[in-house]
C-alpha cells in the first residue's frame, strides 16, 4: 500500500492537496500516481499567474512509459511553480509529498477543498481502482 | 490468456511489476527502469526472455528451405554457431518477421523470432515448408535467460563454473553453442556485449538464481526497450510490420541480393522496389526541444510528413530518441508534433549509443 498522508486532500485522479498557512494550496501528484507512472523523465508546470479553472489540465508529467495530465483540483491562480522539475524530474518519483510538488495555486473560493477526498476516501478510492 | 514464463514466481519474489506483453505476464521494472538501464550500460544484468519463440528446423533440407524463407543468405553460415540476423517475408516483400536464426550442423538450424507474432510465424512457416524434407519444432520446452553488459562475460564465467571461462571468453559475437544442457549464444538485444542462454524450465531457474548471487541484477521489459532503441535495434509491430519492406525499415543491409537467382520469398517484389524506388525511409530522431517522442507521433519535414515509430526517452543521450518513417527526401532537420506543439527533432543515423560511447558522428 503507497503512502497516503493523512494531513493531505486528495482527488481521484491523483493530485494532492495542502492547505497552506496562508489560505493557497500546494499541489502535487500522489505517492501511487508516480509509482503507476514510473520513472519521471520529464515535467511540464504551469506558469505563474495562470488562471486555472478546477479540473483543468495544467502541467503534464512524462515518464519512460507515458505522458500524463496534471488537472488542477480547484479553480484559482499560479502563483507559484516548481521549476526545479525540468532539471530533476525523478524529484517526483522520489519524494512526490515533499521537494516534488508541482505548484502553489491561490484559490478562487474560500471552500475550494471542501468537495475533494480526504486520506481515508482516497485510500478506499485506491483500493476500488485495483481491482 | 496469460502464460507465465518459468521465472515468474523469481519475479514477483524480486519485486517485479508484472504487465502483460503479448499474452505473457512479463516484468516491466525491478523498482526502476532508468536505473535498469543503466545497470545494463554500466556492468550487467540479466533479462527473463522465455516469451521469445524458439524454433528447431531439423531435417536434410533445412538449409535449402531457409535459403527460400529468409531475405537474408544462410549460405553466409559455414561454421557450426554462426548467427544470422534477418527478415522473413511475405510474397509482396512485407516483413512477416525478424528473427535470429542460428545454423548448429547441416541436420539442425534454430531461430528465435518474436513472442507477439508467435502463432501467425509457425503457420507461415509450416506452410511455406510443405514439399522440404525439414520439421519445425516449437521449442516450449526451453526457457531463454539474456545476460547483457560489459561485464557479461566475467559475471557469466563466474556463475557457470561447469563450463570453462577460456570457452565462454573465445566466442565470437554472433556464435552459439551447446555446451551441456545449455544452447549458449553470444547475442543480445541492448547493444552490449552478452550472452543469450537457452535451456530447461528447471535449469533457468537455477541459473537466474545463482547469477543472482553473483550480483547479477534483474532488468525489466521496460529497459530492455530503451536499450534496444539506443542500440539502434528494431521492434517488430512498432518499427515495421507486413506493409513495409526492409527497404522501408533501415533493414536493406538484411537482404542478400546475390546470388541473384536464389528465389527467396518477396525478392521479386523487393527487387521491383529497388528498381522503382521507395517513398519513404526509416531514420532515427534526436528530439532538441523538451518532450518524448512516442510512437504514432506526426513529423512534418521539407519533403513532407511522416510518422514516429519506437519513440522513447535516452538515459543515456538524457534526451528523447525515436525512430521515424519520412518521405525518402527528408533533410536533417524536422518538427515533431508533441501534444498540439511543434518540437524540433534532428535526423540521424543509428545506432545512438553503441557499446557504452554515445554516437555524436552525425552531430545530434
Amino acid at each position: 500500500m503507497s503512502n497516503i498522508p493523512s494531513d493531505l486532500k486528495y482527488t481521484k485522479s491523483h493530485e494532492w492537496v495542502k492547505v497552506q498557512g496562508d489560505g493557497s494550496l500546494l499541489i502535487g501528484i500522489t505517492e501511487h500516481a508516480q509509482d503507476l507512472l514510473g520513472d519521471m523523465v520529464y515535467v511540464e508546470v504551469p506558469e505563474v499567474g495562470r488562471t486555472l479553472a478546477a479540473e483543468e489540465a495544467c502541467a503534464v508529467v512524462e515518464s519512460v512509459k507515458a505522458a500524463s495530465d496534471v488537472y488542477s483540483p480547484a479553480a484559482g491562480e499560479v502563483i507559484e511553480s516548481n521549476d526545479a522539475l525540468a532539471d530533476s524530474p525523478e524529484t517526483v518519483n522520489t519524494d512526490p509529498y515533499g521537494a516534488g510538488w508541482l505548484m502553489k495555486l491561490r484559490p478562487a473560493d474560500a471552500d475550494a477543498t471542501e468537495h475533494l477526498l480526504d486520506a481515508k476516501a482516497y485510500s478506499a478510492y485506491v483500493e476500488s481502482e485495483q481491482h | 490468456m496469460s502464460n507465465r514464463t518459468p521465472l515468474y514466481s523469481q519475479h514477483v519474489a524480486m519485486g517485479g511489476k508484472m504487465v502483460d506483453f503479448a499474452g505473457w505476464e512479463m516484468p516491466l521494472n525491478y523498482g526502476s527502469q532508468l536505473e535498469e538501464h543503466r545497470q545494463v550500460r554500466a556492468d550487467v544484468g540479466m533479462f527473463d526472455v522465455s516469451h521469445m519463440t524458439i524454433i528447431d528446423l531439423e531435417g536434410g533440407a533445412a538449409r535449402p528451405f531457409l535459403r527460400r524463407l529468409l531475405a537474408n543468405s544462410v549460405d553466409s553460415l559455414q561454421h557450426a554457431g554462426q548467427a544470422l540476423y534477418s527478415c522473413m517475408l511475405n510474397d509482396d516483400g512485407g516483413i512477416v518477421d525478424d528473427l535470429i536464426v542460428y545454423f548448429m550442423h547441416d541436420d539442425w538450424f534454430r531461430m528465435v523470432v518474436n513472442a507477439a507474432t508467435r502463432d501467425k510465424d509457425l503457420a507461415w512457416i509450416r506452410k511455406q515448408a510443405n514439399g522440404f524434407d525439414v520439421e519445425i519444432n516449437a521449442r516450449d520446452d526451453l526457457a531463454m535467460v539474456a545476460v547483457q553488459g560489459p561485464n557479461a562475460c566475467a559475471r557469466l564465467c563466474d556463475t557457470l563454473t561447469d563450463i570453462s571461462a577460456d570457452r565462454l571468453r573465445s566466442m565470437a559475437a554472433f556464435t552459439a553453442m551447446q555446451a551441456g544442457e545449455l544452447f549458449i549464444a553470444r547475442t543480445g538485444y541492448t547493444g552490449e556485449d552478452g550472452f543469450e542462454i537457452m535451456l530447461s524450465a528447471p535449469g533457468a531457474v537455477t541459473l537466474w538464481q545463482r547469477l543472482h548471487d553473483h550480483g547479477v541484477a534483474p532488468i525489466g521489459l521496460g529497459a530492455r526497450d530503451t536499450l534496444r532503441l539506443e542500440a539502434g535495434m528494431n521492434l517488430y509491430g512498432a518499427d515495421m510490420d507486413e506493409r513495409v519492406s526492409p527497404l522501408e525499415a533501415a533493414l536493406s543491409w538484411t537482404v542478400a541480393w546475390e546470388p541473384a537467382d536464389r528465389a527467396f520469398i518477396g525478392r521479386a517484389a523487393l527487387e521491383r522496389q529497388r528498381a522503382d524506388g521507395v517513398a519513404k525511409k526509416m531514420v532515427g530522431l534526436v528530439l532538441q526541444g523538451r518532450g518524448v517522442l512516442r510512437n504514432h507521433q506526426k513529423v512534418v519535414g521539407d519533403a513532407g510528413d511522416g510518422e514516429v515509430l519506437s519513440g522513447s526517452f535516452s538515459p543515456t543521450l538524457a534526451r528523447s530518441i525515436a525512430f521515424a518513417r519520412v518521405p525518402m527526401a527528408t533533410g536533417a532537420e524536422v518538427e515533431v508534433e508533441i501534444r498540439g506543439g511543434m518540437v524540433p527533432a534532428r535526423v540521424v543515423k543509428a545506432p545512438f549509443v553503441h557499446n557504452e560511447k554515445l554516437c555524436l558522428h552525425n552531430g545530434m
